[in-house]
Parts: structure tokens; sequence; C-alpha cells
């Protein structure tokens, strides 16, 4: 089994903690100079993404946990599971409402987007960073308070409502930014 | 390709160190303080079980160490009868690096005959205050001084007495400030953790905080103090939550000094830590008779860092170690 030491520990590193994959976010080196070093580490849970603050001795040494990104296609959802394709292998993974968590707002099938697989299963999926979408439903032309910054909200084909401006029309596909869930352009 | 690591970091600290290195050799010079230089890689090392030293050697066999703080050295000199010296040196420590760490970086180191620890940590703190005036760009640690002893802060923010408390009652303590702490720690090393990650994170943050007379286990070349039994003549400096300064009222018994580099080594070995070489004439000097004095040293980078304001010893060093 793979370990690593507190001196290893670098953003972006995946260990196992308390049962749960959790990726370091930073590490901060604290020593008193005539004293015992310690680090510092804050960590993001990857199953419940919840980020929690842990103090190690220099020099525990943690198990590495078995945490890999894969590109893979979005294929369809039936409802209850959302189902993901690896395209070079043909090779298919579903993943449950609760795994998805916001990111299902975003997945638009054909799309590919990265899957996170712990111990080879689904843990997480990241959307691209940009997706295009139709806009299903939104209130025609200039209407309402202009003074609400110009917009409308918009919902979109994959049902994510977003704020778009009064002239886009229904019928439109708009391209969105998925980290921020912002408007960026029509298409 | 061009690795673009080449670019020196500090730029903009680079005439600040120049003034402030100065500036300090003004101080001393006023006070009639002598500079001096003494080795930076020394056939032994000190034992104590929280620094390491770097391993130097020649492709003959040779082989040394770099000092990890001029004390040795310098206190020979005093055996000697060099009186008051002071002395701007690189420094190494084996495995510390982090946003205020560099495995080399500079102290500065005094030390003054017939001082003890109360009479030195007063000119410590002048130092502080006379240079950061100096130039209308530095930052001042705000006025006022708070100065206590290890075993009053510890009472007085944790409700614990660090000389008698146990493993346990630590434990406690820092679970009570909500420190989740993973891995097997000594009682010193859980004093290390309540005073480094939870009570000088809750020092004042633009002002200068004395601690002093820690607790005889943590003495390292300090005398045992006479005021306050079970403690021994030790203080350090803080700016905010940053430790800056470590000193001593001078240990000068040498069965004390020769008890403690057993215990350190017997620590190190039960750790399974290397044992460096033991510096062959230290102790030798020891013997001698070191002079009834007061020594200090500074961590210059850091206190560059206050002056300038930044949070990271990376904005003081030009080349730090990855890109040395």
């Amino acid at each position: 089994m793979a370990t690593y030491s507190t001196s290893e520990f670098r953003g972006g590193l995946k260990i196992l903690l308390d049962g749960d994959p959790q990726v370091v976010v930073e590490n901060e080196f604290v020593k008193p100079g005539k004293g015992q070093a310690f680090s510092r580490v804050r960590l993001r849970n990857l199953r419940t993404g919840r980020v929690l603050e842990k103090t190690f001795k220099s020099g525990e040494t943690v198990e590495a946990a078995d945490v890999m990104d894969t590109d893979m296609q979005y294929l369809y959802t039936d409802g209850e599971f959302w189902h993901f394709m690896v395209p070079s292998s043909f090779e298919q993974y579903a993943m449950s409402q609760a795994a998805l968590g916001g990111s299902a707002q975003w997945l638009k099938e054909q799309d590919v987007c990265v899957v996170t697989l712990w111990n080879g299963e689904p843990l997480s999926v990241t959307p691209p960073n940009f997706v295009e979408l139709k806009i299903v439903q939104c209130d025609p032309g200039v209407r309402g308070d202009t003074a609400q910054g110009g917009t409308k909200p918009a919902t979109l084909e994959t049902g994510a409502v977003v704020k778009v401006p009064l002239f886009v029309e229904e019928g439109e596909t708009v391209k969105v930014d998925t980290r921020s869930g912002e408007y960026v352009s029509r298409v | 390709m061009t690795d673009l690591n080449w670019r020196p970091g500090a730029a903009a600290a680079r005439a600040h160190r120049a003034r402030l290195n100065a500036e300090l050799r003004a101080f001393f010079a006023a006070l009639g303080v002598l500079e001096v230089e003494t080795p930076l890689l020394s056939a032994g090392a000190p034992q104590d079980p929280a620094i390491e030293s770097w391993r130097a050697s020649a492709p003959d066999g040779a082989s040394g160490y770099l000092q990890t703080s001029p004390e040795y050295p310098m206190k020979r000199l005093l055996a000697d009868g060099a009186g008051d010296i002071y002395q701007l040196a690189k420094v190494f420590r084996g495995a510390e690096q982090g946003r205020r760490h560099n495995p080399e970086f500079t102290l500065l180191e005094w030390y003054r005959v017939g001082y003890d620890h109360h009479r030195l940590m007063d000119e410590l703190v002048e130092l502080v205050h006379t240079v950061a005036a100096l130039d209308p760009r530095w930052h001042r640690p705000g006025g006022g001084v708070r100065r206590l002893s290890y075993c009053d802060l510890f009472r007085e923010a944790l409700d614990l007495d660090p000389l008698s408390c146990t493993i346990d009652d630590c434990a406690a303590a820092a679970a009570d400030a909500g420190l989740d702490l993973t891995g097997r720690l000594g009682r010193d090393a859980w004093l290390d953790a309540l005073m480094s990650l939870v009570l000088a994170p809750r020092f004042p943050s633009d002002r200068l905080t004395l601690v002093f007379d820690y607790p005889e286990s943590q003495a390292v070349l300090a005398r045992p103090s006479e005021s306050s039994p079970g403690c021994a003549s030790r203080f350090e400096l803080y700016w905010g939550d940053l430790e800056l300064a470590n000193g001593f009222h001078e240990l000068t018994d040498p069965e004390i000094f020769l008890a403690r580099r057993n215990r350190d080594r017997a620590r190190r070995a039960s750790e399974g830590q290397e044992c460096p070489e033991v510096d062959p004439f230290f102790a030798a000097a020891m013997l001698s008779g070191l002079p009834d004095c007061a020594g200090v040293a500074l961590g210059v980078d850091r206190l560059l860092m206050r002056l300038l304001g930044t949070q990271d010893i990376g904005t003081v060093i030009d080349f730090p170690w990855g890109r040395a």
C-alpha cells in the first residue's frame, strides 16, 4: 500500500483519512525553533466535499487514496442513474444523483466530463468548464425590472436556471461557465 | 527550454535587507559589541532532538556539519575572554521548509557578558524598536511589549500548569481549542503544539510578546532559574504570532551541560533519529569556564518579513531552497 509522509503533502495529493478519500488543499509547516515540527493541513473530503483542518506531527504517514480522474462521455440518464462511458474502452459507469450533486444540471448527452474514480467506483464528476445549452423557457423580450441589472432567468435544456441578458430569447443556445453558473455569451 | 526559476524572487526586499544589515551592524558598533566570524562548517554538531544538521563531505573523505547556529564557536570565543560579541551568520537546518522556514537562513546572534536574560530581553526589544523606526517604509511594532512567563501564559490562556500537566491534560486542552492532532507526542511536543498552534496565534498581531522561564525540560543551554523552580532562564520573542528570537541566561555549569547532552542523545536514539558527531571542542570550552553571560539569536529573514509586512519567507530571500 502506498503511503505519504507529511513532507510529501502538496496541494492536490489524495490521501485516505477516516475511511474517506481526501485531497490536500494546503499544507503549512509549523515548527518552534527548538521544538517539535507539525504539518497543519487543509483537506477536502472528496466524497462529501467538506473541508477540514488537521494537524499532523511531522513525519507521520498516511495511506494514499486510489483516486483517478478519467475523461468520460456522458451518455444518458434513466431517471435514477446517470451513465458515462470511457470513449477508448467503451467501459461504462453509472452514478447516482447523490454522487453527482450539482453537476447533474450541466450534463448534456455526448459531452466529455472528468469522472473521478475511487477504488474503481465513480466518486464525483466535473463537467466541462464551458457548456453550450439551449434555452427551453424564458420570458420574451424586455420585461421586468431593469434595476435587476438587466437580466432575466432562463431555464436550459438540462434543467439549470441561469441569468441571461434581456435580449436573449427562448430557443437560442447560450454558453455558460459551469464553475460560476454564469452566462457567457450567445452561440 | 528556459527554466524561469533562474530569476531571483525577492527584488523588492533586496535593498531593505542591505539597509537592515547595515543598521544592525551600526547598532552594535554604537554599543561597542564586536563583530566576529566563526566557521560555517564544523566537525561536530549539537544534539538537540528537534534540530537536524546538514552533513557535508568532501571527496577526500573529510566530513563535517553545516552549523545550525553559531552558538558553540561563539561561546568558545567567550570562554577565551572575547567579551561582548555578535555575528550575522548563515545557518542551515534540515527538514525545515515552509512559509516561515527556509533550510538556509540568517541569524543575528549576540552575547553580553554579565547580563541576565531579563537585561538582554530589554536590549532585544530596544534593537527591534530602534531598527524599525529607521526607515519610514518599515512597519513598526505597536507600543508596549507583552512580557510574561511561560507558566503564566499557559495558566492564563489554557488553565494548564506546564510544569505538572500530563499528556492527557495537554490533549484535552488542544481538543478544547479545536486542534485535531494526529501522531503520538511526548509531553514537551504537546507543549510545543499548544504554544505554536494555539497560544502564539492569539498573540496581539502588531505587538511584541516576550515569553520567559521555559520548563527545565526545554532548557536547551539556558541555566536553571533561581526564581522559578522547575524552569530555565530561557526566553523567546514573538512579533505577532511569528517567533523572532530565542535567548538564554547562559548555562555555565559543564556537568549540567553534559547531562543534558546525554539526555538529548538518548532521546534521539529512542526516536530512531541519527545522532551527529559530538563537537569535540565545545565541552572542553565549557569545562574551561564560560563567563556569566546572556545570549540571543534573532531570525533576520523573519524580522525583515515583519518590517516589510510580508507573509512568506520567499519574499525576502532571492533564491530559497528549491531554487538555490
